[in-house]
């Protein structure tokens, strides 16, 4: 029972069927009136991978229960799939892969009878296929050797894993996947983030909820910020970052010395800012001229990758001649350079707090 | 892809296989087979105490206490009288208590295991979760009743003698005929239990610690039998769902009387729906935060 025409009246240029995810005003209060979630509207266009980002209490995971249709929005609507959620779940979540807030397992079944679980309950899952689909999905999440032991006695990481491969148990338009390194060594992170990419070149949409900035940064095509249960962004990394570089010039410049006194004089003469020595590095912020990527457009600068060190154009010419002020005064210079605009920076020049305090 | 872009269909059996799952599971629990145990112990033990007193030359005495069939007292005759005596020792509390445990914890031990919103995102549907979940506390029922049924009779059988049963009423039928009045009392004990398998459902919807709906479901039902044994309360009493419960001896009459067993049906069946509506309500309307 699609809704009568709530598409609505072309809004965006791009029909409705482009968004694997997409809210209105979606809110929910808790008990007492505080809002957990308050008018989020949010897109996901389909193939992308879209990391989901904020701080813990942010509303991260109350917003996917609304979307997996676990609990009713106080107001706004949300569409997954294309289908109204919760009402379409029947029809909608078997389409869809879930790790939410972490795996959680029967501990006295093994691995594999703990999947086999999770598929008697998906009514599409065919029965007759389950063994290998289970035995694919364990493949797939390097757990084939530990399928048989008792879940009880799985590491964290392991659980994670399964958690995963429940999620992979059948073929999925949209993976929602909540802090899904969560417990994992950094080889098991990797394997996770090559799982992610391996799944989004199969045309898979990815949803990943993670407090990690570098996570995100690594594998997400696109990507929201929360706070407070807010919106406070959403847009493509490219130029989720350029926001912050076009309003900062070229990020921070870091020199590290061993002259530290010397190297402050040499720049602020030089023109350097809000110089800070931290044991022998000296980092300030660069003269901004006008620069050609204002920031009150940044769309003028989408090519600027996030995580390029920066040698851009016009200023590069001037760092050298910084560089070059400092080895005449005779500072010796051990490193030098603008530190990248990170998903952090951009975070924290957003919400204007640190990344790790909670809403 | 080509399964993602067609329409899924749902398949028709689905539900049993998930009701199969279930069911499976819970009998895989070393928490259920120790349930299972304990209840098929009983027997045993009032089988050994019967037969240590009246080895002594004495005879067992009394009855299965007030408004209990005196049924004791035949077990040194009639082996297949501790089957009755098993079941009707077994009711008042070591049943229920059981049913009270799965029923308690079947949905809020998956809340609690955090389970709960695999099964709902796979999806497995509340009201079909529901009516699984409450489909295998049935089974439990009736396989515990059955248990206690099952250890009673091969107690009765070794220690002692089998033969025609002489009903409460005086009369004698053959052994065979006992034997199936047994099983119909033994259906009639698991159908007893309808009441208090709703209750422990519909408190089970409403938390997500499984621990504590057990422990709310079995306080609720000795506080119950309490209430029952009150001469002052007489006025609820009838509608409390204990209170038929012993009517299961009128199947060892002839003829049978109907009256009270209809009535503990009846009962059974009202709590059944009232109960399992409200569970119903609640557990399709709650948000699942666990």
């Amino acid at each position: 029972m699609p809704q009568p025409a709530a598409a609505g009246p072309a809004r965006e240029h791009r029909p409705a069927g482009d968004r694997v995810i997409e809210t209105r005003g979606l809110t929910k209060a808790y008990r007492g009136g505080q809002l957990a979630v308050d008018g989020l509207d949010l897109a996901v266009p389909r193939g992308s991978v879209f990391g989901f980002l904020g701080p813990n209490g942010s509303g991260k995971t109350t917003t996917i229960r609304m979307l997996m249709g676990l609990i009713e929005p106080t107001a706004g609507s949300a569409r997954v799939l294309g289908q109204p959620m919760p009402g379409a779940g029947r029809r909608v979540l078997p389409k869809v892969g879930a790790l939410i807030e972490g795996p959680a397992l029967y501990g006295f079944l093994s691995g594999r009878d703990n999947l086999w679980r999770f598929d008697a309950a998906d009514p599409t899952a065919d029965p007759r296929t389950r063994a290998e689909r289970v035995g694919r999905a364990v493949e797939r999440v390097g757990l084939a050797a530990a399928a048989g032991k008792k879940a009880r006695a799985y590491s964290l990481g392991m659980k994670q894993r399964l958690g995963l491969a429940a999620a992979l148990l059948q073929p999925r338009e949209l993976l929602v996947l909540d802090e899904p390194t969560n417990g994992l060594d950094p080889q098991g992170m990797r394997e996770i983030r090559a799982l992610v990419r391996e799944l989004a070149a199969d045309g898979t949409t990815v949803f990943l909820s993670s407090h990690l900035l570098d996570e995100i940064e690594q594998v997400c095509t696109h990507a929201a910020v929360m706070a407070r249960g807010r919106l406070i962004t959403q847009g493509t990394v490219a130029d989720l970052s350029a926001t912050v570089l076009g309003s900062r010039g070229l990020g921070r410049l870091t020199v590290t010395t061993p002259d530290t006194a010397d190297a402050v004089r040499v720049l602020k003469e030089q023109g350097v800012t809000d110089l800070e020595v931290t044991e022998d590095r000296v980092t300030g912020e660069l003269p901004s001229e006008p620069s050609p990527q204002g920031h009150q457009n940044p769309a003028t600068s989408p090519d600027s990758p996030l995580s390029s060190d920066s040698p851009l154009s016009p200023d590069s010419l001037e760092l050298a001649d910084l560089n070059a002020a400092l080895v005449h005064a005779g500072v010796r210079v051990r490193a030098f350079g603008t530190e990248r605009a990170s998903l952090e920076d951009v975070f924290v020049h957003l919400t204007g707090e640190g990344f790790d305090v909670a809403g | 892809m080509s399964q993602a872009d067609g329409v899924l269909r749902r398949r028709p059996l689905w539900s049993l296989g998930l009701l199969r799952s279930e069911i499976g599971m819970t009998f895989r629990r070393w928490r259920t087979l120790a349930l299972l145990a304990v209840l098929a112990g009983v027997p045993v033990l009032v089988g050994i105490a019967v037969k240590i007193e009246t080895g002594d030359g004495g005879s067992a005495g009394g009855g299965g206490g007030e408004g209990g069939p005196a049924f004791l007292s035949q077990i040194t005759n009639n082996g297949l009288f501790l089957v009755f005596t098993s079941l009707a020792m077994t009711l008042p509390f070591f049943l229920p208590m059981s049913i009270g445990v799965i029923a308690g914890d079947s949905i809020a031990g998956e809340a609690t295991a955090g389970t709960l919103r695999y099964l709902l995102v796979a999806p497995a549907g509340r009201t079909r979760l529901l009516l699984v979940k409450y489909a295998t506390t049935m089974t439990f029922c009736l396989v515990g009743t059955l248990v206690v049924a099952l250890s009673a009779l091969l107690t009765g059988a070794v220690l002692f003698p089998l033969g025609d049963v002489t009903l409460l009423s005086g009369t004698s039928v053959s052994f065979g005929e006992g034997l199936l009045r047994a099983l119909a009392i033994a259906c009639v004990v698991a159908l007893s239990l309808i009441g208090v398998a709703a209750v422990g459902l519909f408190i089970s919807t409403l938390t997500t610690s499984g621990i504590a709906a057990m422990a709310t479901t079995v306080g609720l039902l000795i506080t119950v039998q309490i209430l029952d044994t009150i001469p002052q309360l007489d006025a609820i009493q009838p509608y409390l769902f204990p209170h038929y419960w012993l009517s299961f001896a009128d199947l060892l009459r002839d003829p049978v009387y109907w009256d009270q067993l209809q009535k503990n049906l009846g009962l059974q069946a009202l709590y059944a729906v009232v109960f399992g509506s409200a569970a119903w309500a609640r557990f399709t309307t709650r948000d699942i935060t666990a």
